[in-house]
């Protein structure tokens, strides 16, 4: 059962990685995302600082939600999907090993270069740290509420916009925990600990319970 | 081993496909789905594969390992080829091979691409090789991990002549050591011994 969690671990990394995957877009259109909000709200640089963990976080979500409709489709459409049901490692273990392969190739770049995109909106040292841990942190729930809306959607052509509303209302508590969590260093007055204990616990929760909901809408929409 | 189904009725989208279908299967003896398009023939590989839930009547394998379903024993080789383009075929069947609980060096994977006669292309990305040889690669995960039965849909399509007698070799090979192969085919395989199933239109037994 390990060797095949290793297996698919092994094969998503490679197809992401390879040209054309996706492991890119996402941090890519993070990047367009910040390079934008300076044009369009001017050049105050206070204001950028104080609003930069709220920009972060919003491109953050958007940019983690970008790739994550093709998470079954391309298995469904090519008969990995049919395979894979049946294969040694039970549906809900198959849906967590590609979310975690997901996370690492699509919402880990997006910690990694947070720190540089911050630089960009004025902001200081600390609160670029605090960002960048609180997406450490709430990027895991986004990966794993996706993939729910990801697996209701397998099925549909174009299924990606229907996808964002399904999973954007459910993503709006992390939201607000995750910028919380990373304006508590850029004097918005909450403390950081709390906000990112709840980070941390939607995360968790997420990775416990999502794998579930993943597998039957799987199961179901497959028949 | 032994398959056998009673009184089976599969629907889909509230409509019936088929209906008070009764067959066996047996070990070393392939049982060939013939019958025309629409007929229900790949509803039945997917229903005993555990894709389609049964509306009616009962699937029940004698043999097997208790603890699996008949689709944990089962190799299920569909219309996609179930292959990644942009993973070359090596990787592709070495990947194959670990989800299914095979072994996954790629020793293992280079030899069954050897026996379907493809391990020139093992390097290859999938999106570079022809429909024929990628149903070739597809039919090379049959041999990269052991599972007593083979569910195989059209496992002919898109094949040339020599590969369609490579397959051949690689069926009677599997049947002469104890496998299970039920198979949905429009052109005869010509397996000696193999029993035919004929499924009419609308999913009446026809013969």
């Amino acid at each position: 059962m390990s060797g095949a969690a290793r297996a698919l671990f092994a094969r998503e990394w490679r197809i992401a990685r390879r040209i054309g995957g996706g492991a890119s877009v996402g941090a890519v259109f993070f990047l367009i995302l910040v390079t934008i909000m300076p044009f369009a709200l001017g050049p105050d640089l206070n204001l950028l600082a104080r609003i930069g963990p709220a920009i972060l976080w919003i491109a953050a979500l958007l940019s983690a939600l970008l790739g994550l409709d093709r998470l079954f489709q391309g298995d469904a459409e090519d008969g990995s999907l049919d395979v894979l049901i049946n294969a040694s490692l039970p549906l809900e273990l198959m849906v967590l090993v590609k979310c975690a392969a997901h996370w690492a190739t699509n919402a880990l770049p997006l910690v990694v270069v947070s720190p540089l995109f911050g630089l960009m909106l004025a902001m200081d040292a600390k609160p670029l740290a605090l960002v960048a841990l609180s997406l450490v942190a709430g990027t895991p729930a986004l990966t794993m509420i996706g993939a729910i809306g990801a697996a209701l959607t397998v099925s549909l052509r174009r299924g990606g916009l229907l996808m964002a509303v399904l999973v954007l209302p459910l993503a709006i508590p992390v939201l607000i925990f995750g910028v919380s969590a990373a304006s508590a260093a850029s004097g918005g007055g909450a403390p950081f600990l709390t906000p990112f204990l709840m980070l941390c616990a939607f995360s968790l929760g997420a990775v416990a319970l999502a794998p579930f909901a993943a597998a039957a809408a799987l199961r179901h929409v497959r028949e | 081993m032994r398959l056998r189904a009673k009184d089976i009725a599969i629907e889909r989208g509230g409509r019936s496909i088929l209906s008070g279908l009764s067959f066996e299967a047996r070990a070393g003896a392939a049982l060939i789905l013939v019958g025309p398009n629409g007929a229900g023939k790949s509803t039945l590989l997917r229903a005993i594969a555990g894709f389609l839930p049964l509306a009616a009547g009962a699937l029940a394998l004698e043999g097997g390992a208790a603890e699996m379903s008949i689709g944990e024993q089962a190799h299920y080789l569909g219309h996609a080829d179930a292959l990644k383009g942009a993973l070359t075929a090596g990787e592709n069947l070495a990947f194959w091979a670990g989800a299914l609980g095979g072994d996954s060096s790629p020793g293992v994977a280079r030899a069954a691409l050897g026996r379907l006669g493809l391990a020139h292309v093992a390097d290859f990305p999938v999106r570079a090789l022809s429909a024929g040889q990628k149903r070739r690669v597809a039919l090379a995960r049959l041999l990269v991990a052991p599972r007593p039965i083979w569910l195989l849909d059209e496992p002919t399509t898109a094949l040339d002549v020599a590969a369609q007698s490579l397959l051949l070799a690689i069926l009677r090979e599997r049947l002469a050591t104890g496998g299970l192969i039920i198979a949905a085919t429009h052109a005869p395989l010509g397996l000696d011994g193999a029993e035919t199933l004929a499924l009419g239109a609308g999913g009446r037994v026809a013969a």
